[in-house]
């Protein structure tokens, strides 16, 4: 069945109310003790979440706006904008901005790519599916700091990485006693991020995808099959409008994921050559500066840019997610 | 951990905060915010049942290094047996652990009576007012043997006003460990004292001695723990130091650059592959798997190469570290046991202290789980002890001379502002010296030069300065 793109239905429950009147006022207040009579047992579910999702962040706020480092208890204070000047002059912070963005990017866009490809392989029935599949879901199970350090000293490691055993083990095979011996972390240390973080994340993405692909209506493929469309064309004309969905969830899911990573950045690179972003420079600044306020207000920055990007991800998401509603 | 519900019917879909990442740790703020909270409700007190000390608990927090992991191992079935008193151990790797209990000190919450303080924080807490002096239970304790303790060591846990803050459960210097088989094999010998530039000679003649072998394995990762530390070594032999005795920044400084470039050289020359990321666990992996001739680093190494495990026991040699213009160039570092001020098991945390940094609890790592795990450095008695120097006998010596002559006051050829050899004994460093190693880690990549990292390192040493200098 293909999908129609109406408008959304208008939102019931508008109802016309005649003005003034005392029934017509009586029936407004019966509604509205009926109305709350609805909502007073969520109520102390609604106060539970603004505490434990909420207060943190004002606490958050509050702490930016002080003079708080914890090596100088007795130099505390109300500090103004002091804390935010630094973090917009703070030339390292603006160089994790890019990294982030890049980082982030690359890896969302990459493992969108290998899933939706291994997505379509898990689509056909072959057998042992089902292995395969797990196999393939593991890296994603994997802790993400044991997974890092994985990376770090079983792979790339430049004397005793699996990478460079490889190549001194294939060289060896057609007689050469002199292998390339890249230093993989030094050379390209962003890609090695990278590559780590795509590992991990490449089975999400295809979990996504291919829930995706198995809610497909089987009979408007067998239809086009029938009118001698080739594969690439029910591919292009019927799949990936299909997944368009899945896809754009997937990549925003990813994003919110891959743009707070830090286990690979702190494990692999320790945060040098270029690799730094914005989680592990507010990092830095709690941590190893101890500078709650500064920190603090890094975070405060860092929340309202993602709220930024985050609005406009929904706006999309969510009018696919209304589309879904009325088919 | 990402289950994910599409909802049927979504009327609106409200952005929320992204909060800090999985379990809080990129900001950290929630947990702050928690422990905030936990601070002012008094949680984790335990049972508050300061009258009777024998039959209640103490809250341990320590770093997780290997040999706090044996000393959690051996604590229920001996200490709890012997004392009655039952110990909760909290143990974070280094960054995570500095921060909690500079959190939990600086409230004074009491979370945890005893926590691992090294000489960095010492005599930083100490002068906060966060630490009790246990210099004078120490004092009356005939059985802990105050004396014992190695004096360097003893003297890096006093703080300002000359007393004592932490009592150490192990210490270490640094030295150069080298493949004596090979040297031998190359007709090569290494100085009594070596000098830097012997060393470099020699890096450079053991380059390539075996297939796949380079000279000498130097800390290239970035950290003030990490390649910060023997650097600083290097840069104060070579008559350099951080800041003059009235905090003037001297990071770009003719001696600072000259051992800096020194190092860089020498790494990008003849040192391991994959410097920039090869920190201690890389060395002592390259060192092991044969992939380095020399290795420049902690004493504590030591013991792991002549473990058992290690394919190159019995192979190493000992110098000290080597130097240029000054005597000694070895580093000192010891991870000490604090008590909390505010703590209310005061005696409970000291028999807890004269047990795990006794005599009697390095004889028995020696006994139940060998001599190589010992957490030695510390007390002249165990380097008396036949059997610890039987079992180790090829850095036994050359460690305790290594301590031994290291002068956390005086490492260099001009007067500090503050105590330490391979850190500036001040809050501000551990910021300091992880952004300046970034710097330089990126020289040993070959992405700058030298003089362009200190160029950049320039202006956080001179933010520090006005700190200093302002009042």
């Amino acid at each position: 069945m293909p999908i129609r793109t109406t408008e959304t239905a208008p939102a019931a429950g508008v109802r016309a109310v005649p003005r003034g009147g005392s029934p017509a006022a009586r029936a407004r207040r019966t509604e509205r003790a009926k109305n709350w009579a609805r909502r007073a047992p969520l109520l102390p579910a609604l106060v539970f979440l603004i505490i434990v999702t909420q207060l943190p962040f004002v606490a958050t706020v509050v702490i930016s706006f002080t003079r708080w480092n914890a090596l100088a208890p007795e130099n505390r204070g109300f500090a103004a904008l002091d804390n935010y000047r630094a973090v917009f002059t703070d030339p390292a912070m603006r160089a994790s901005v890019g990294t982030t963005v890049l980082l982030t990017v690359t890896v969302v866009l990459v493992s969108l790519l290998l899933g939706l490809v291994l997505a379509l392989l898990l689509d056909r029935g072959f057998r042992g599916r089902g292995i395969v599949r797990t196999l393939l879901i593991t890296p994603f199970l994997v802790v993400p700091v044991a997974s890092a350090l994985l990376w770090k000293h079983a792979l790339y490691n430049a004397s005793y990485g699996l990478l460079n055993g490889s190549l001194t083990w294939i060289w060896r095979l057609f007689g050469s006693d002199d292998p390339p011996q890249p230093d993989w972390m030094t050379d390209s240390p962003l890609a090695a991020v990278e590559v780590s973080l795509i590992w991990q994340w490449t089975p999400f993405m295809m979990l996504i995808l291919l829930a995706g692909l198995q809610s497909r209506a089987t009979d408007a493929i067998e239809a086009a099959r029938m009118d001698g469309a080739s594969a690439f064309d029910i591919f292009r004309y019927l799949t990936l409008p299909h997944l368009r969905r899945y896809l754009e969830l997937a990549a925003l899911l990813g994003t919110v994921y891959v743009v707070q990573n830090f286990d690979a950045v702190f494990t692999i690179t320790s945060g040098g050559l270029g690799t730094a972003n914005l989680p592990y420079t507010i990092y830095q600044t709690f941590y190893q500066a101890h500078d709650y306020g500064r920190a603090s207000a890094q975070g405060v920055v860092v929340v309202l840019c993602s709220l930024l990007v985050a609005t406009f991800a929904l706006r999309t998401v969510s009018s696919l997610l209304r589309e879904e509603v009325t088919r | 951990m990402h289950v994910l519900l599409v909802p049927r019917k979504v009327r609106a879909v409200r952005a929320r905060p992204p909060g800090p990442g999985r379990g809080g740790r990129p900001l950290g703020l929630t947990a702050l915010a928690v422990a905030l909270a936990l601070s002012t409700t008094g949680c984790y007190r335990g049972a508050g049942d300061a009258g009777n000390e024998s039959h209640h608990s103490i809250n341990v927090l320590m770093v997780n290094n290997p040999q706090m992991v044996d000393l959690q191992r051996l604590t229920a079935e001996h200490f709890t047996k012997e004392t009655g008193i039952k110990v909760n151990f909290t143990v974070l790797p280094e960054d995570d652990l500095r921060d909690k209990m500079s959190q939990d000190f600086s409230s004074q919450a009491g979370q945890y009576d005893v926590a691992s303080v090294s000489n960095y924080e010492t005599p930083i807490y100490a002068r906060n007012g966060w630490l009790t002096e246990l210099g004078t239970r120490a004092a009356k304790d005939r059985g802990f043997d105050q004396g014992d303790i190695l004096p360097p060591v003893r003297s890096s846990l006093t703080a300002a006003d000359g007393k004592i803050y932490a009592q150490p459960f192990y210490g270490e210097s640094s030295f150069l460990m080298y493949r004596k088989d090979l040297l031998k094999e190359a007709g090569l010998t290494v100085p009594a004292r070596p000098t830097w530039h012997q060393v470099a000679s020699l890096a450079a003649k053991l380059d390539g001695f075996r297939k796949g072998m380079k000279g000498i394995c130097l800390r290239g990762q970035p950290g003030w723990g990490q390649l910060a530390a023997p650097l600083s070594t290097v840069v104060n032999t070579f008559g350099g130091t951080w800041f003059t005795k009235d905090w003037q920044p001297k990071v770009d400084s003719p001696e600072f650059t000259r051992a800096t470039r020194f190092y860089v050289d020498l790494v990008r020359k003849h040192g391991e592959a994959g410097a920039p990321q090869a920190g201690y666990t890389e060395c002592l992996n390259d060192m092991q798997q044969g992939k380095v001739a020399m290795w420049y680093d902690a004493t504590a190494g030591a013991g792991s190469l002549e473990s058992a495990e290690s394919k190159v026991a019995g192979k190493v040699g000992y110098a000290p570290a080597p130097v240029e213009r000054t005597r000694d160039a070895g580093w000192l570092y010891t991870w000490a046991w604090g008590v909390q001020k505010a703590s209310k098991h005061q005696d409970a945390a000291w028999k807890f202290i004269r047990w795990a940094s006794g005599k009697d609890y390095e004889r028995l790592v020696g006994h139940e789980l060998g001599w190589s795990k010992v957490p030695g450095g510390k007390r002249a008695s165990l380097y008396r002890d036949p059997a610890y120097v039987k079992a180790s006998g090829a850095f036994a010596g050359p460690t305790e001379r290594a301590i031994r002559s290291a002068r956390p006051g005086d490492p260099g050829v001009q007067p500090r502002p503050a105590p330490g050899i391979q850190f500036v004994g001040i809050p501000e460093f551990a910021d300091l010296g992880t952004k300046v190693s970034h710097e330089i880690s990126s020289a040993i990549a070959g992405k700058q030069s030298v003089s362009e990292a200190l160029r950049n390192s320039r202006r956080p040493a001179q933010e520090v300065s006005d700190a200093y200098t302002d009042h």
